[in-house]
């Protein structure tokens, strides 16, 4: 098996498992159990201060 | 004192390096590069010597705000400057070399003829404009949604002068016919290297200063910009890799070869798309539409999703610019397929973007800076759903090699690119240089005029010139051989051409009134003018009608 089959047959199986696993996560991390009240203080962190620091 | 010498002896070295460069190079740009290079070493050694100070005195140029203000915005306001300037200078080798391709008369051999300006002009707007307006808004942002300065403010100005002086060499390089032909990558390798200087200490200035943040949660805006430096990094790095000829000349041949070559190139390409044009500015859009709106982002959630889905989808779709080529057919359909897909998280994030209006949409009628962020998602919705739509096989075999695919990225730059980055330079002026408000914000509507249609007129006669092209290259007579040759297409899209070049004015006009407007803004004038969507009140009339009784 050459290096290109072996790496196309990772890529192919295992590394697009982990791949669709990651992006997953990732995506639903911020729906986890107990995430809304950290998520809406991110969305409204930016109007804390609202002078600009001028 | 010690360290005054010590700097001059740096920069002396450079200087002396410089000299021997020109001295024993065969090659003329490369010697007129190390020029620039010598004379940059010059102004330093005069700088360090003397107790001169010429930034001090641009800065009483440019009007600046003494004194430290809360937050390091010295840098920030030298990029927008840098923004416009060269938004200015790409617009208008764009519209000359509009103008080269409907009069080739134009076309001053050699150092302007269309070949050498046409790299210019990609360069000068998407790395001078685009590049700056990046560099500046993201040094704003991260200050702001971290709560803390720069983290190397030193390193922070060594970025900015160096990107300029980046800048300086590709375009110089450009006219003097140095480039190493690779689409939206020319500079030659001394110039690569440079860059990657400069772009890795840009990525220390940023996560530097994320790491020092005061904020429990780093803001999504700051994931994009983040997202952009890094992979920008990457894509140049692996793109531009190459085995000069010789350390004393301009040439150098591309470490891959053929196919290879060309998926690299068209990886970086549109990578470079995806994270130079739409992360990065993706970044400002999250950051400056709430801000201007005075509302938070519609859905903090929809932004992450779309974070993820570009990040993990955009690094595939490289391969739509090789169809029908020496490419695996498997690789051409996995760029297809990823390119398709990708139309879901842009939509995602246009929706994002302007349902942030949502319960403010009086907003458009009365703010001209919300009207402009409001189209340039518009055509970021636009110009994600032709993308798609164009890397599909059966329609890139009629639109490749057409200028629909010029109109293409004419309204993603100018629509999406363009109207955000003028939107974001708006909000920054009067902030930046402490000023009440805008010089004027009628002007504002006209530049938004101006500037939409010169984007339909160019858009649309490239739709037609693209399909024209298209038709008349694949059709056939009766008897097997193809009816046009193709200076007969060339001649068919003239008044297209023409059209074209009258939108790309148009545009360039809109950008020349918005430089008066914020040139006169930080002249610390406003002009008197009636404000924009003030209703009309006549008192005499807003009583009711008392009935008469009848006689």
């Amino acid at each position: 098996m050459t290096l290109y089959t072996a790496l196309r047959h990772f890529a192919d199986s295992y590394g697009l498992a982990v791949i669709v696993a990651l992006y997953l996560t990732l995506c639903l991390w911020h729906f986890r159990p107990g995430a809304s009240p950290h998520v809406a203080a991110a969305k409204q962190s930016i109007f804390k201060d609202d002078e600009d620091g001028q | 004192m010690e360290s005054v010498v010590k700097r001059l002896g740096v920069w002396a070295l450079v200087l002396l390096a410089a000299i021997a460069a020109i001295a024993l190079t065969p090659d003329s740009g490369f010697a007129i590069h190390m020029g620039i290079v010598a004379l940059v070493a010059v102004i330093l050694i005069a700088v360090t010597a003397t107790s001169y100070d010429p930034m001090a005195k641009a800065q009483g140029i440019f009007k600046m705000p003494p004194g430290p203000s809360r937050y390091d915005d010295d840098v920030i306001r030298w990029g927008v400057i840098a923004t416009m300037f060269w938004g200015l200078a790409g617009l208008l080798a764009g519209v000359f070399i509009a103008a080269q391709l409907a009069f080739p008369q134009l076309n001053f051999e050699p150092y302007l003829n269309f070949g050498r300006v046409r790299p210019l002009h990609t360069s000068a707007v998407i790395f001078a404009f685009g590049g700056n307006a990046l560099l500046a808004t993201s040094f704003y942002v991260v200050q702001r949604t971290c709560r803390t300065t720069l983290a190397f403010p030193g390193m922070a100005r060594f970025v900015f002068w160096g990107y300029q002086l980046f800048i300086v060499l590709a375009a110089t390089g450009y006219l003097l016919g140095i480039s190493q032909g690779k689409e939206y990558a020319e500079p030659e390798w001394y110039v690569d290297l440079w860059l990657t200087v400069v772009w890795l200490c840009y990525l220390a200035v940023f996560v530097g200063t994320l790491l020092r943040r005061h904020e429990p949660h780093i803001y999504v805006a700051n994931w994009f910009y983040l997202a952009f430096i890094v992979t920008i990094a990457m894509l140049h790095v692996v793109n531009n890799l190459a085995m000069p000829v010789s350390l004393l000349g301009g040439k150098s041949y591309s470490a891959f070869a053929g196919v290879q070559d060309a998926l690299t190139q068209w990886w970086y390409g549109h990578n470079a798309v995806g994270f130079f044009l739409t992360a990065g500015f993706l970044a400002m859009m999250y950051y400056f539409v709430p801000k201007q709106a005075g509302r938070p982002v519609y859905s903090y959630r929809l932004s992450i999703i779309h974070f993820w889905s570009l990040i993990f989808l955009y690094i595939w779709a490289g391969p739509h610019h090789l169809h029908y080529t020496a490419l695996p057919d498997w690789a051409q359909t996995l760029g297809m397929v990823f390119s398709v897909m990708l139309w879901m998280p842009s939509w995602g994030g246009m929706i994002n973007g302007l349902m942030t209006l949502n319960g403010a949409w009086d907003k458009v009628r009365t703010d001209p800076i919300i009207r402009m962020m409001v189209l340039a998602l518009a055509f970021y919705g636009m110009s994600t759903f032709e993308g798609p739509m164009l890397s599909i096989k059966a329609v890139n075999s009629l639109s490749h090699y057409t200028d629909w695919t010029i109109g293409h990225v004419h309204s993603g730059a100018l629509g999406w690119n363009g109207m955000i980055t003028f939107a974001c330079v708006y909000y920054l002026v009067p902030r930046l240089w402490q000023k009440e408000r805008l010089y004027s914000l009628r002007m504002i509507n006209w530049h938004f005029w101006l500037a939409t249609l010169g984007i339909v007129f160019y858009a649309s006669s490239m739709w037609v010139a693209g399909i024209t092209q298209g038709l008349m290259w694949r059709e056939y007579g009766s008897d097997g051989y193809l009816v046009n040759s193709f200076v007969d297409t060339v001649a068919a899209l003239h008044p297209m051409y023409i059209l074209r070049a009258v939108g790309g004015l148009m545009y360039l006009s809109g950008a020349i009134i918005m430089a008066y407007n914020v040139w006169m803004t930080i002249a610390g004038k406003q002009r008197v003018e009636a404000p924009m969507g003030d209703t009309a009140h006549d008192e005499a009339n807003d009583r009711p009608i008392v009935a008469q009784p009848a006689e």
